[in-house]
């Protein structure tokens, strides 16, 4: 995946790393099919409350099961699942094999870590729940969302002076 | 049934759900889930100013916005077909907590008393707002992923990296609600 880019920019990684999704890329009503998961997922966001910022308070202050709930049994559910595709070496619904990407280790996810905790407490919310609370009508989320795109663009510009 | 899914859901049942989309994308398209690399997506498409981070084919990668223009609509139509309809029920110390900083108002997922257009143009809320949505985007991407793929798909595929992670997010969680926002919300 692309977040797991290498730290030289100078290599072609992107392309490298899109390889296997070429054939059905650009048939617009294929990718229909993750605004449905999306619009499921965003309701379960919001039905579970996971994107509270009181839950994620809570969840910061240790004064709540809930998120810990949440979190733990998703990621238990998906290393069932991933262990059950590679198991079976179940392939995808247009037959092609399912590819894993290991993620390498760099300095960023401590440093980047941290600063995302930070941001994380403060806007009581990750990158997900931003999209839906702007749904849920808390429309000056979309500042919020701004601004984290902005983020998101400081660094892709300081990248090769920051620390990996 | 009607009646269940329009409380609150449970714990037991959402997270199952969040972590059935892991497969779920997987086999439907050899995605892996992730959802910050939209921010980057985003970027690349609007404003790649010539830099190498933003230069490649973000076209390739449009799944993942179709996939975040999703939950935002999920957004509207959970609140609009399916309400909770009761306020947020949360634990009685950070209801007095937040009491003191004047914060009273449960009926919104975001906590509306210092979250809305007014007290964006004031300090509080521009370090709420705009300052933690930064600190979102740029360490999102600087730790190459967010919650979703690092702490659930990362986690998942059993990448060490993103436990490293993981452990990151919530350390600097912990440091900001507990040390460093009360400041903020006295402000």
């Amino acid at each position: 995946m692309l977040k797991n880019i290498d730290i030289k920019p100078q290599r072609k990684n992107s392309t490298e790393q899109c390889i296997h999704e070429r054939s059905f890329q650009y048939k617009p009503y294929n990718n229909l099919k993750y605004l449905v998961v999306g619009i499921l997922f965003g309701i379960v966001f919001v039905k579970a409350e996971v994107i509270s910022w009181f839950r994620i308070q809570e969840m910061f202050r240790l004064q709540s099961f809930h998120m810990y709930g949440v979190i733990g049994s998703a990621v238990l559910v998906g290393m069932i699942s991933v262990f059950i595709i590679k198991k079976f070496n179940i392939k995808t619904i247009h037959g092609e094999k399912i590819v894993f990407n290991s993620k390498k280790f760099n300095k960023g996810q401590i440093y980047g870590g941290l600063i995302f905790g930070l941001g994380w407490a403060l806007t009581g919310a990750c990158p997900g729940p931003l999209f839906a609370q702007i749904g849920t009508g808390a429309t000056v989320i979309s500042i919020t969302l701004l601004s984290a795109v902005a983020g998101t663009w400081f660094y892709g510009f300081l990248r090769d002076k920051l620390p990996h | 049934m009607i009646e269940f899914i329009k409380q609150p859901w449970p714990w037991y049942v959402a997270g199952p759900l969040i972590g059935l989309t892991v497969p779920l994308l997987l086999i439907l398209g050899n995605k892996s889930f992730g959802i910050s690399s939209s921010l980057r997506h985003i970027c690349a498409a609007c404003m790649p100013a010539n830099i190498p981070f933003f230069k490649y084919d973000w076209k390739k990668e449009v799944w993942n916005l179709f996939f975040v223009t999703g939950i935002f609509v999920g957004g509207v139509v959970a609140v609009h077909l399916v309400p909770n309809t009761d306020p947020i029920v949360i634990n009685p110390d950070l209801a007095e907590e937040l009491g003191g900083y004047g914060i009273n108002n449960y009926t919104n997922l975001v906590p509306i008393d210092i979250m809305n257009w007014e007290t964006l143009f004031t300090l509080k809320g521009f370090i709420l707002m705009v300052i933690g949505g930064f600190f979102v985007g740029f360490g999102t991407r600087y730790a190459g992923g967010c919650t979703s793929g690092h702490a659930i798909m990362g986690l998942s595929n059993l990448q060490w990296p993103s436990l490293v992670a993981t452990i990151s997010f919530m350390v600097g969680g912990f440091i900001m609600a507990n040390l460093i926002l009360p400041f903020i919300l006295s402000l």
